[in-house]
């Protein structure tokens, strides 16, 4: 059903656009505003009562005027029509192809707004996804299904370590194809745009990746729709046509930043740091498309990037995000100076699902053991090397200069890598910087795991 | 009242309760996010559900204004419009009560999440189809039964029977009841008449307004320990049966984690798990695990003895402030049939965020942190609804209500915190520092404290463990050296202290490591009862005697971890079961030994 109004805007006010009520459209449905002064923008039902409606402009609603706009209205909520064709293709943040090839020819329209899965049909993630990077496979370990964003900041290699991850990634009992990658960028300035772009052709990904770009030129209101856009697809491919796919958002700071802009221009209250109060709703919307679906063969992995506005992980992107997603991995300005790449701070990053996805049944049964081990040794590591700014190594007890050692060689061999390892090679590694310890601190290991991996060869 | 004769649908929150007052309409006239405007065509009261549209919406009237009312919606109100019929249902927002509750779950409305066509949940009415139980009738035509009490049981197949109840508000004498057999929820089950001779058909399944508690005979002044299966809060913070706790903490400090493991090991009857604005992932979780999972107490799937209400955090948002109200009723009902609940709520800052959001909404002043100006008065009711009480039907219930905080990056001093560490009596902090290092649970021993501990010492006395007391207050105070002393070892070395604060570190490190400690992902030690938590103490306690003396007598600390009995001290727990308690006299007999030999080997003091 399209209808098209004429003639009849009443005011415009920042994003928001009065009409009188001449058609009976829905609250949420789409419309696209159309004018001499520039393509058509999207919009949507924002609030209608008899006699009135309001439009929200989801693009900028600079050049509109009142009398020369005409509205059509399509009679169902902002949609995304869409088949298997959408991958290998670049998109704009609407969804519209940018790269000259011909339209999607759609099999299904889906909203983009997405509904919430019924968690009584979401099958828990389990399958682990092996990643080439030891803190993350060793320590953090990331499972089919799962929500886990790196909490970066400006300068710190994540796109770098986003693409590795892409590429990377492999399911252990290797299974044939079926995985899809979809690529938001949100508010990215070009040259990142390019290097995933560059990269995953290098690697010969493009082919199975949807990439949508809202660059930082881009309106800012239309970020707002990038992730939802993106993420409707990612759905698609993954419940409809069953491919396992990794979704990356980046960088959801500029999605934040938007929301903030919008909300502030439509009068809201503001809350922290003048970002809505809705932001908890509005993210989860986002990050809750993740998952498995019981009966479905596919699966959707999110690995949103942020950075985090003056490396505070206190500030309420990384905060809030932090509260929906399953964990975080945490990048370092301190490693990355140090020159340990990946520069991953194993202590704040954690995988909330890791306990389902690894052990005897999908990676090693002592697995839990090392990490926890590791992590308890790592942790006495970095207090160690507090007490040692104020006093020096030399006033520290034998076992804590030990444990000094040990925290240099977990950064520098153990976090930082030239070469994706498997998780054999993550493993071994760990085990033999666990040797240079006393058994009587080993506390998180049993006696026959230490016989069995420690004993000097 | 029920001219058809037919049993009332009784599933639908909407529709239970509406006595006989005619329905109202309303048409929308104007409509923006969750909330519209419609002008009423009869008598609409506050607080009143109502319908909304084809799909049925479900809605609470929020404001009466001359002829127009005012309705938050609890649905997403995509495609609604000017016009769209709206129909009251003469009762405030309800949930149904009955046997089909447990081992299910259910959004924040008490309406089922089951399997269906799709696996996205649609906006509209699910109404939970009535469901037959094998019923057995526990009063005889001409019984007088108060209003409240038990009046038959209910089983599924091949599970326990669960008492049926008469509503609160109906009592009066038995003129018919159901034979044994199998028998739907929704059928009248029992007729009544009440004192003014008018007859009322009861089925196994009430319907009851989530915001007023359900009443009780009397409440009782708790006594006695909730015990949950953690060391680190049994021993150190314990929470009444009948109590309040809560646990703040910021993300990636192991709520939910602990929350879960409460749910599995806590000794109540039945959990009430309510996701408030959590993942969705969790809630899949919980459904895949608890199943799994034996009840130590019964035996059963501990699944048998759950109740999940879930409103994920992609879920509409103003169900979300209802979806707490749902689970204190849903809590109160099991109680009322003399059954010990625990309510766990993850998470109650999600809820105070809908709260802060539909407050905005209606423009209403906000208060600190944007929050509504009645949000402590909130919290309070709430918290209040835990109780141990003499119940309706003549037995003894409670209800234990165990709330978890996300404050914003972690700061107590927000809002929510602050106010709701007013009427806990519980407060289980959580610390960032002990989460990074993989130590779990990671409850602050300095920051939490439990008000009603010294009350329990009766109670453990009774169990066996008199030094209960003592001992906490011992470990307590060595956990506040511990502190003391790091201070002062980050300044002068640790090298640099005496050797008794030496010892004291050594012993706070295995207090924490030995005891604290405790892994929801070992089999052995995720949970861990009153007489294994009795004997791990002593065990501790012994090793602190054992140590002080040695030290004393001249050992040098630093050869005390390298005792042979200094490890398997320190994985006591992952190492000896419940039924091995044995282990942990041989363990104590071998520290007593090595000690022996070190002291009688020691050099002389000052040597």
């Amino acid at each position: 059903m399209l209808v098209t109004v004429e003639h009849a805007a009443a005011r415009l006010e920042g994003p928001l656009m009065f009409l009188r009520r001449t058609v009976d459209a829905g609250l949420g449905d789409a419309v696209e505003v159309h004018s001499p002064s520039g393509p058509p923008r999207l919009g949507r039902v924002a609030a209608l009562d008899t006699k009135h409606m309001t439009i929200e402009v989801l693009e900028s609603t600079a050049g509109l005027d009142l009398g020369r706009s005409v509205v059509r209205f399509f009679g169902e909520p902002l949609a995304f029509g869409l088949s298997g064709g959408v991958l290998g293709r670049v998109f704009n943040g609407v969804g519209e192809p940018v790269d000259g090839g011909p339209p999607i020819a759609a099999a299904q329209r889906h909203a983009v707004d997405g509904l919430p899965l019924n968690p009584v049909e979401r099958a828990n993630p389990r399958d682990f996804i092996e990643t080439g990077v030891t803190a993350i496979d060793l320590l953090n370990s990331l499972v089919r299904g799962q929500k886990l964003p790196l909490f970066s900041a400006g300068g710190l290699p994540h796109d770098r370590l986003a693409v590795a991850i892409a590429t990377h990634a492999r399911l252990r009992d290797a299974e044939p194809g079926a995985f899809a990658i979809v690529f938001a960028g949100i508010g990215v300035p070009w040259e990142s745009a390019e290097y995933f772009r560059a990269s995953l052709a290098r690697s010969g990904a493009l082919a199975r990746t949807a990439l949508f770009l809202n660059l930082a030129s881009d309106s800012s209101t239309q970020r707002l729709l990038t992730p939802r856009f993106a993420l409707t697809a990612a759905e698609y491919l993954a419940y409809v046509e069953g491919k396992h796919v990794l979704a990356i958002l980046t960088d959801m700071t500029n999605y934040c930043e938007a929301l903030r802009e919008v909300s502030s221009s439509k009068g809201e209250v503001p809350s922290r740091k003048g970002f809505p109060g809705a932001m908890y709703s509005d993210l989860a919307t986002l990050y809750e498309r993740a998952g498995i679906v019981h009966g479905h063969p596919g699966s959707l992995t999110q690995l949103p990037i942020l950075t985090m506005p003056a490396d505070d992980i206190g500030h309420p992107i990384p905060d809030l995000t932090g509260y929906i997603t399953e964990g975080q991995i945490v990048l370092s300005r301190e490693l990355d100076r140090r020159g340990v790449d990946p520069p991953i701070d194993v202590l704040p990053s954690l995988s909330r699902l890791m306990k389902d996805g690894v052990g005897g049944r999908f990676t090693h049964a002592d697995h839990p053991a090392l990490a926890s081990q590791l992590y308890a040794a790592y942790a006495r590591a970095v207090q160690a090397r507090v007490l040692a700014s104020v006093v020096g190594a030399d006033g520290l007890a034998e076992t804590d200069r030990r444990y000094l050692a040990f925290g240099d060689a977990f950064e520098g061999t153990l976090v930082r890598q030239e070469e994706p390892r498997t998780l054999e090679e993550s493993m071994a590694a760990g085990w033999r910087l666990l040797r240079d310890l006393p058994r009587a601190e080993l506390a998180r290991l049993s006696d026959a795991q230490i016989a069995a991996h420690l004993s000097e060869a | 009242m029920n001219p058809t004769g037919r049993p009332r649908d009784e599933s639908a929150p909407q529709r239970v309760g509406a006595e006989g007052r005619p329905v109202s309409h309303a048409e929308i006239v104007a409509v923006a996010g969750p909330v519209l405007r419609a002008r009423a065509s009869g008598a609409f009261a506050l607080r009143e559900a109502v319908e909304v549209g084809d799909h049925a919406l479900l809605g609470e009237v929020v404001k009466l204004d001359g002829d127009e009312i005012v309705v938050q919606v609890y649905e997403d109100t995509a495609g609604l419009r000017p016009g769209v019929a709206v129909e009251g249902s003469g009762a405030p927002l309800s949930v149904p009560l009955g046997p089909g509750l447990l081992g299910r779950m259910f959004d924040g409305l008490l309406r089922p999440l089951v399997r269906g066509e799709t696996p996205f949940v649609r906006p509209g009415m699910r109404r939970a189809a009535g469901e037959v139980f094998a019923f057995t009738p526990l009063a005889r035509p001409g019984d007088e039964l108060p209003a409240g009490a038990i009046f038959g049981e209910a089983a599924r197949e091949g599970l326990p029977a669960q008492a049926c109840l008469l509503p609160p508000t109906a009592g009066g004498t038995v003129v018919s009841i159901a034979p044994g057999g199998a028998l739907a929820d929704t059928a009248v089950a029992c007729t009544l008449r009440d004192a003014s001779g008018a007859e009322r058909g009861v089925a196994m399944r009430h319907a009851w307004p989530v915001r007023t508690p359900r009443p009780v005979l009397a409440r009782r002044v708790p006594d006695a320990p909730l015990i949950t299966g953690q060391r680190v809060l049994d021993t150190l913070f314990p929470v009444a049966r009948g109590g309040k706790a809560a646990i703040p903490g910021g993300f990636g400090t192991g709520k939910t984690v602990l929350l879960e493991a409460l749910a599995k090991g806590c000794d109540a009857d039945v959990i009430v798990y309510l996701g408030c604005g959590e993942r969705g992932n969790e809630m899949a979780g919980v459904l895949a695990e608890f199943p799994e999972l034996v009840d130590p107490r019964t035996g059963r799937a501990l699944m048998e003895r759950t109740v999940v209400i879930a409103n994920t955090s992609n879920m509409p948002v103003s169900a979300r402030e209802a979806s707490i109200y749902s689970a204190a009723t849903v809590a109160e009902y099991f109680r009322d049939q003399g059954l010990h609940v625990a309510l766990m709520a993850d998470s109650t800052s999600r809820w105070a965020e809908a709260l802060r959001e539909v407050s905005g909404r209606f423009g209403e002043l906000p208060g600190e942190g944007g929050y509504p100006a009645y949000l402590a008065s909130r919290i309070a009711e709430f918290y209040e609804r835990a109780a141990i009480a003499d119940t309706l039907c003549g037995r003894v219930g409670s209800v234990t209500v165990i709330g978890a905080i996300s404050p914003p990056s972690g700061d107590f001093s927000e809002p929510v915190t602050s106010h709701t560490k007013r009427y806990v009596k519980a407060f289980w902090a959580l610390d960032v520092q002990r989460a990074q290092a993989r130590f779990y649970p990671a409850i602050h021993p300095l920051q939490s404290y439990a008000e009603d501990a010294a009350a329990f010492a009766p109670w453990w006395t009774s169990h066996g463990n008199s030094r209960w007391l003592e001992l906490r207050r011992r470990f307590l105070t060595l956990l506040d050296e511990q502190a003391r002393l790091e201070r002062m070892a980050r300044i002068v070395g640790k090298d640099a202290l005496p050797a008794r604060q030496q010892l004291a570190l050594t012993c706070a490190d295995v207090l924490n490591e030995a005891f604290l400690r405790q892994s929801a992902f070992s089999p052995v030690d995720r949970r861990c009862g009153p007489a294994r938590q009795g004997a791990m103490m002593r065990v501790t306690a012994r090793f602190l005697d054992l140590a002080q003396a040695a030290v004393e007598a001249g050992v040098a600390p630093e050869r005390i971890p390298r005792l042979d009995a200094y490890r398997p001290l320190l994985r006591m727990g992952e190492e000896i079961g419940e039924d091995e308690l044995e282990r942990f006299d041989a363990l104590e007999a071998a520290l007593e030994r090595e000690f022996a030999a070190l002291v009688g080997g020691a050099p002389p003091a000052g040597a």
